[in-house]
């Protein structure tokens, strides 16, 4: 590993002034971030650690009936918390698919929208990425992808984003909460968080430098029942093949509203919300849903290893959504 | 090279102008002082901002009960408890626990020597032959402590049916809960043996 000097933020205001200086890097739960730093991945020459700052702790009720959550609250506390079990399962079930015990202790709500991703040729520094290594062309492409994406990627890059977590915030419409080193707050819709890699895949996300997550808020969830299914090489602790996230809601056999997203396919949370109006008033049959998947799934294409990727989507789809 | 030869060649470079950096202030930006407390008892530390929890524990204080496996994260070797709560000191830094309590696997009997009294979970382990190698064990032990507590406190995980309940720890719960620990002899069913029969015990 760099060397790197260490700061333990007292506030916001300290952390992202601190975290806009060239090398700098925010330090919550750590458990990506030193993974890449032991892997000179990441680089940092000064980590600033925010899990003394305090308020960024908490999850609390919003007046409109929705959710908010401080960006420090880890991923354990965040899946059992009694107001997100009663009323977001779908997150709790997401959280829960994650990762291990051990980190779901450690990592933060924040840190788990920004992890990287765990695309082979990203972590092999021996192999082409444009993520990791801007300009040196993309291994994945021509090499072993079976993990990378079937939509969302670009000529450049075809990682996929790794969070469970982030799917089921996609499909509840959550908000991203930000302040800048200048004291400026945001507001971002989970959505215009991510960007696609384009030309440029070593920008994931909208933040700017020494932009800091403080929170997450989730609007009142819609009615319709919840469900997180996870496909992958073994039952626990592995990363998604494909996921599905769904919150569905049936009457006399056809669906009345219906959102779902994919996991494992795409830059980002892979949600189209005009798939979802195709479903609308559908039967709820395995060929309305296959038919709304084609729709969600438009342009999707394999790279070898993944070309599976496509059937098992469309199947996940149906299992979640089918009768 | 001798000094003056060394000094000529770095005049003739011209490369050096300003007086050199004060050599205590640049390593003291790289290291960081905190106070942690493990197994009861209080230390106060300097270390390279860059040790992790893992190797403070092993390195510099001799705690080598917890082990090393991967160093990344994926192995559950190393893992000890935080302020009563699981976690990969290899993914952890030294210099973020200031304050923090830390129990690893030589904190969890009570008393020392031959009078010590086995934790439950350390107990049950050799009842029911829960290692082989041995090498994951500790990591096991703390982990299983952890998942204990986490279990009793109501935590679901991914196999929980009915997420309002509080789930009875089944072979398939406890499977899950622990799937974050490793065991390359696959000497699981003994080891899923110990610690079931300790959360039957109501320990």
């Amino acid at each position: 590993m760099k060397s790197f000097s260490y700061m333990r933020a007292r506030d916001v205001t300290e952390a992202t002034r601190a975290a806009q200086r060239p090398g700098s890097k925010v330090i919550a739960g750590g458990t990506n971030l030193l993974d890449l730093a032991k892997l000179s991945i990441e680089r940092p020459s000064a980590l600033i650690d925010v899990n003394r700052i305090p308020g960024l702790k908490e999850i609390r009720r919003l007046p409109d009936g929705g959710v908010r959550i401080g960006a420090l609250v880890t991923n354990a506390d965040l899946a059992a918390h009694p107001l997100i079990r009663e009323h977001y399962p779908l997150l709790s079930r997401a959280i829960l698919a994650g990762a291990s015990g051990q980190i779901r202790n450690m990592a933060t709500t924040g840190g788990n929208l920004l992890q990287r991703t765990r695309c082979v040729q990203f972590y092999d520094t021996s192999d082409r990425c444009n993520k990791r290594a801007p300009g040196s062309g993309c291994g994945a492409l021509d090499g072993a992808n079976r993990m990378n994406a079937i939509v969302g990627g670009s000529a450049s890059c075809i990682a996929v984003h790794p969070s469970d977590m982030a799917v089921a915030m996609r499909i509840l419409d959550a908000v991203v909460e930000t302040t800048d080193a200048h004291g400026a707050h945001r507001r971002i819709p989970i959505d215009d968080f991510y960007v696609l890699p384009d030309a440029a895949p070593q920008h994931e996300t909208v933040l700017t430098p020494g932009e800091m997550i403080t929170g997450v808020s989730l609007p009142a969830p819609p009615q319709g029942m919840q469900s997180y299914r996870k496909v992958r090489d073994r039952a626990s602790y592995a990363f998604a093949l494909v996921s599905v996230g769904a919150i569905a809601a049936v009457e006399e056999g056809h669906f009345t509203r219906v959102r779902f997203a994919f996991g494992g396919i795409a830059p980002k949370p892979w949600r189209i919300e005009a798939a979802e109006a195709a479903l609308r008033g559908k039967p709820r049959n395995a060929q309305a849903i296959s038919t709304a998947c084609d729709i969600a799934l438009a342009g999707a294409a394999g790279h070898g290893d993944n070309d599976f990727k496509i059937a098992l989507a469309h199947r996940t789809l149906i299992a979640v959504l089918g009768a | 090279m001798q000094g003056s030869a060394l000094a000529a060649a770095v005049a003739q470079t011209g490369l050096v102008q300003a007086a050199p950096p004060d050599p205590d202030a640049a390593r003291d930006a790289l290291t960081g002082s905190f106070s942690i407390v493990i197994n009861s008892a209080p230390h106060q530390m300097t270390v390279d901002t860059r040790v992790t929890l893992l190797d403070l524990l092993r390195e510099r204080l001799m705690l080598t009960g917890t082990k090393k496996g991967c160093d990344h994260g994926q192995c559950g070797a190393c893992t000890v408890l935080v302020n009563g709560r699981r976690v990969l000191s290899c993914l952890s830094l030294a210099v973020m626990h200031d304050g923090d309590h830390v129990t690893t696997v030589e904190g969890l009997a009570e008393g020392h020597g031959p009078d010590a009294k086995l934790h439950p979970m350390q107990a049950a382990f050799l009842e029911h032959d829960g290692f082989q190698c041995g090498y994951c064990t500790p990591g096991q032990i703390c982990s299983a402590v952890g998942m204990l507590d986490e279990w009793r406190n109501g935590a679901p995980s991914l196999v929980t049916d009915d997420l309002s309940a509080h789930p009875e720890l089944s072979p398939a719960e406890l499977h899950e809960r622990m799937s974050g620990n490793i065991c390359r002899c696959s000497a699981y069913p003994n080891i899923a043996e110990a610690i079931l029969a300790v959360s039957r015990e109501g320990a």
